[in-house]
């Protein structure tokens, strides 16, 4: 077992995501389609993870608090999934490579158990780093 | 009586399925029942009448909090950000119809704005490999009718374009293709085991960041030479076995998507898949086609170009001149520079899309976001100006993934006293006139808009 490991980040579309996103952004259903990350079990082994454990999830610029789900699309070790979205979106690099398409797949991060913190919602995660979260209203 | 409306057009993903029946209520106010459709489109049309929608544009206060006002002051104010700032971003363009973005075009060109659309993080990567080297492709009518061999590269249509492969690639029975699924061969590669993949005959598991090894292992083997025994997580014998399907084609597609755009390499893994393409075109018919997402991105490519010269990334700061450089011009380049100092949100939502270290950088100037729903962009905003909903509430001509174009047609009428993107941007353009022309009269002293934020 291991703290923390490395892995490759690819941060892509799933159909559960774009449902809820023309639901609505501030939904629960976004929330919980968005706010997770999908690992190899041999990953979540290393680090000795429950299901629908919560887990902090560092790059290059950011960090984000997520769930661990198993999903029925499988990856190989060392590759991780967040579905594309405000919590992904807290950890790309903006990057180009001179193109304006920022690094949304294939970026290294550190995941690690995140104990005592909790998942952000989406209003609280982009207002706050606009400075104009004001709490649950 | 409820009223079926037929043919009616859905405005998700770039498929743009034209075969949706939408019932609507007697009052032709709520939408009752869509038949057709993918989960996603479903819940757009659902989406519009359920529940309650701004019918006001809002603007932000002091105290954080938003204000309803009038169309004509949100106008006013729109049209005196973009005439103070010295370099103002437009951006967007999923999610409205090729008037709209006519109509943000004269804006941008009269006020010097930057003017850019979602393929900037999308597709963008395409339009560079395809200034590069050219674009063999087909319409979707021609892979349903003719082709025995797709494939599927970095692409997850059932999640994406859950339609895509029920209507024009696996299953439909097309005039040559009569047999559907049972003669035609799947090949899907992508680094995870995606939906996609589950109804392939062929899957590679390419290693992420590798697809442009793949491409070179498969020129090379397409040309007789020796490759490695193994290639981006692929053995040789896959490698020979696929080619050789390829060869062997009567008629094939590539369907390729966000897993090449958006890797290492971006445009240069578009580039040699158009390249492998044009090397299969020696022994049979091979076609490639971008999976553009949103159902008229495609749109403003075509429009602009046909305005400009220019698909995307179009600087008019000097008004009456174009110019376009990714890389420089690009919404997100153009962010994290700090080279913009206002900003449009329009059809799409850069506050949830958008890496956050960019968002930050956006707002620190104006930021106005015209859009129908409330999303990421509409609340961090200055100012948002709901619209209607293009497809459902608005008709207009949308583009789809093949550059075919199609009359979108509305199936309610919008909100109460809402309008179009269209209209809004006219409106602006003609503020922007008027502000023109009371500068012109009065010399060289500069107009301030109302509210915070405004004197910037």
């Amino acid at each position: 077992m291991a703290n923390r490991i490395t892995l490759n980040m690819i941060t892509q579309r799933s159909i559960e995501e774009g449902v809820a996103m023309e639901k609505g952004k501030t939904t629960p259903e976004y929330f919980e389609a968005c706010s997770i990350i999908e690992m190899h079990d041999d990953d979540v082994r290393t680090l000795g993870l429950v299901p629908n454990q919560l887990v902090k999830v560092t790059s290059e610029c950011g960090t984000v608090i997520v769930k661990v789900v198993k999903g029925r699309q499988s990856l190989y070790p060392g590759l991780a999934f967040i579905p594309q979205g405000v919590w992904a979106n807290q950890i790309v690099p903006p990057r180009t490579q001179a193109t304006g398409e920022p690094q949304y797949s294939g970026f290294p991060v550190t995941v690690e158990p995140a104990n005592g913190e909790r998942r952000k919602s989406a209003l609280e995660l982009v207002q706050g780093a606009v400075g104009m979260w004001r709490g649950d209203q | 009586m409820p009223k079926k409306v037929e043919n009616v057009g859905c405005p998700y993903c770039g498929v743009c399925c034209d075969d949706l029946v939408v019932t609507v209520s007697d009052d032709g106010k709520k939408i009752l029942e869509v038949e057709n459709a993918c989960a996603i489109g479903n819940e757009i049309f659902h989406h519009a009448t359920r529940g309650k929608r701004i019918q006001l544009p809002r603007l932000r206060q002091p105290d954080g909090t938003y204000k309803d006002i009038s169309y004509d002051e949100a106008i006013d104010y729109a049209a005196k950000v973009l005439y103070n700032a010295k370099k103002p971003l437009i951006y967007g363009f999923g999610s409205t119809n090729c008037e709209g973005m006519a109509a943000a075009a004269k804006v941008a060109e009269r006020a010097g704005a930057v003017l850019d659309n979602c393929a900037s993080i999308c597709h963008g990567s395409s339009f560079l490999a395809i200034f590069d080297n050219g674009y063999p492709s087909c319409t979707l009518g021609e892979t349903k009718n003719r082709a025995d061999v797709i494939v599927y590269w970095g692409a997850n249509p059932a999640h994406a374009h859950p339609r895509h492969m029920s209507r024009y690639s696996i299953f439909p029975r097309g005039f040559f293709t009569g047999k559907g699924h049972k003669s035609r061969k799947i090949i899907v590669i992508d680094p995870r085991h995606t939906d996609t993949a589950q109804v392939a005959d062929i899957y590679l598991q390419v290693k992420q960041g590798h697809d442009y090894d793949l491409f070179n292992a498969f020129r090379t083997a397409l040309r007789g030479h020796e490759i490695p025994a193994e290639v981006a997580g692929i053995k040789r014998e896959q490698i020979l076995e696929v080619a050789e399907i390829m060869k062997k084609a009567r008629f094939g597609t590539i369907f390729y998507g966000m897993g090449l755009c958006h890797s290492d390499g971006r445009n240069h893994n578009v580039d040699i898949a158009i390249s492998m393409t044009r090397d299969l075109n020696d022994f049979t018919k091979w076609t490639i086609m971008a999976m553009r997402g949103h159902y008229n991105i495609t749109g403003p490519g075509a429009v602009w170009s046909w305005q400009f010269g220019y698909p995307y990334c179009l600087d008019l700061t000097k008004k009456d001149i174009a110019y376009m450089n990714p890389g420089e011009t690009s919404s997100i380049d153009l962010a994290m520079r700090d080279e913009v100092d206002a900003f449009i949100n329009i059809g799409t939502d850069a506050g949830a899309h958008f890496p956050i270290e960019a968002v930050k950088h956006l707002r620190k100037h104006p930021w106005i976001t015209i859009d129908p729903n409330i999303c990421m962009a509409s609340e961090i905003s200055d100012l948002h100006i709901p619209v209607g909903i293009v497809g459902v509430e608005v008709p207009g001509i949308v583009y789809r993934m093949d550059n075919v174009p199609i009359q979108y047609r509305k199936v309610i009428d919008p909100p109460e006293g809402v309008l179009s993107d269209e209209e809004v941007f006219e409106r602006i353009f003609k503020r922007l006139g008027e502000l023109e022309a009371e500068e012109a009269a009065k010399g060289p002293a500069k107009a301030v808009p109302q509210g915070i934020r405004a004197e910037e």
